[in-house]
């Protein structure tokens, strides 16, 4: 479904990422894992067209986006979550999932995606206006998640979903994103919470100093020595 | 010794009453664990003690002084500080511009260039942030940024250090590391409160742990007594 490769990106003069290659298929569960400050972010702002990288390629269901501004990757079906939500905090429930149908396309069926958000996240059409900022933690987290699905995504990006969150709420979204694996989506995840991560997910990349170091199925990765020292604080 | 007590702190903002009589004693030299569900009232609770924002009711007494209501630097110079949440750093100023900082503004202790600057490179060395002095703070890790903020804080000599959210976003090695350094704080003799969603951290450091909800203290003890408690796990653990 995705592929990517070779991708190398620069800040200025510092390279961030070296020769990055990855691929998700369709349905799967993706997570990369690596510690603060290896390019993570910045990998993911590479594929949805935030940042331009120097070399390589992204590959979406056949389609070259490389270097592709963000709008037209979200008109593809990729949709992006990003660290810390950035939800708009003085706007309703309501007028933020809109927002994440601001494409000509997504906004003709607003009404009908706002009624599958309501399915899973119920919780939402009750406060749908409500200002995003009086909502709680676990609020906020499903409305962020709701508002990624508006565009109609067939693969989504979520960066540290469980940041911040208390420990029952950490369990509740990654039953979410178990739930939404179920009804089609594709994710990919970055996690800080690599215990529970590699749970879900089928597959794994460990990134490090902006390079790809190890990849496998979950289970390889949970009995890899050096993921367990320094990953899992084993 | 008792280092601070908190009685009936209540805060209001427009009709919801954010922080609603807590009482809170801590004690000299222990690691107190803050915890509780997203929006229970905990960093509010950190920003009433520290001064950050205004209460609307009760007591607050450090080190026998009522402290009630004083500005932040003014409880930050009496030994009672505080880091935050997302950091607070200044992103242009180096590593060792920005705990300097700390050591000539939060105290109240005349001290020349010299000396602050002694006293900075000891705490980067005890952080394990010497190899990063001169480099600009916005150029950090996440988990850097958080260590030159507990740096700052350290600088300003304090009595009692409250941390909030400390590992929020550090992988579980990261947290190992993050749990040493916390440890080798108190060691020093400075007295911990800290909010944590950390299970791993809280459970293993805390002597003691305090849970809010909805703005109210609804249990307190070991973690042991915490971690089997019915409502915690309702509330907050999970199932």
């Amino acid at each position: 479904m995705l592929e990517v490769k070779n991708l190398n990106v620069f800040y200025g003069n510092v390279q961030v990422l070296w020769d990055v290659s990855l691929d998700v298929k369709e349905g799967e569960i993706v997570v990369l894992v690596g510690a603060n400050g290896a390019g993570k972010t910045t990998l993911l702002n590479t594929i949805t067209g935030i940042i331009q990288p120097a070399s390589g390629s992204v590959t979406f269901l056949g389609k070259d986006i490389t270097g592709l501004p963000p709008n037209e990757i979200v008109e593809m079906g990729i949709s992006y979550l990003p660290e810390g939500g950035r939800l708009f905090p003085d706007m309703s429930i309501q007028e933020n999932l809109e927002m994440g149908s601001f494409l000509k396309k997504s906004w003709k069926v607003r009404k009908e995606r706002q009624e599958q958000v309501f399915e899973f996240f119920p919780r939402l059409q009750e406060r749908r206006k409500q200002l995003a900022k009086t909502l709680s933690g676990g609020e906020r987290q499903m409305l962020a998640m709701g508002r990624c699905l508006m565009s109609g995504p067939k693969l989504c990006f979520f960066d540290e979903l469980s940041y911040g969150l208390a420990p029952k709420l950490v369990k509740e979204s990654f039953q979410m994103l178990q739930m939404l694996r179920d009804n089609g989506l594709t994710i990919f995840l970055i996690e800080q919470n690599v215990n529970q991560s590699l749970e879900i997910a089928d597959r794994a990349y460990v990134l490090e100093n902006g390079r790809i170091v190890l990849q496998g199925t979950s289970e390889e990765l949970k009995n890899n020595d050096h993921v367990r020292k320094a990953y899992l604080g084993i | 010794m008792q280092v601070l007590q908190v009685e009936g702190l209540t805060k209001n903002f427009g009709g919801l009453r954010a922080v609603d009589g807590v009482d809170l004693t801590v004690e000299s030299g222990e690691i107190l664990g803050l915890i509780g569900p997203n929006g229970a009232g905990k960093t509010t609770l950190f920003n009433l003690i520290s001064g950050t924002i205004k209460p609307s009711a009760g007591k607050v007494t450090f080190l026998g002084e009522n402290i009630f209501g004083l500005k932040p630097y003014t409880i930050c110079r009496k030994g009672l500080v505080r880091t935050f949440q997302s950091c607070k750093i200044f992103p242009e100023l180096t590593v060792f511009q920005n705990v300097i900082l700390g050591a000539f503004f939060g105290t109240s202790e005349k001290k020349s260039w010299e000396q602050a600057a002694l006293q900075t490179r000891e705490i980067l060395e005890f952080v394990g942030l010497a190899h990063l002095s001169d480099v600009p703070a916005a150029n950090l890790t996440l988990l850097d940024q958080k260590q030159v903020e507990v740096a700052r804080a350290l600088a300003t000599q304090p009595k009692l250090l409250m941390l909030d959210e400390m590992m929020a976003g550090l992988n579980p090695a990261e947290v190992e590391a993050a749990m040493t350094l916390v440890q080798k704080i108190r060691d020093q003799g400075i007295t911990i409160i800290m909010i944590e969603h950390v299970m791993k951290a809280i459970m293993n450091i805390c002597g003691r742990i305090v849970v809010l909800d909805h703005g109210k203290k609804v249990a307190e003890g070991s973690p042991k007594e915490i971690s089997t408690n019915k409502k915690v796990i309702e509330i907050y653990l999970g199932e």
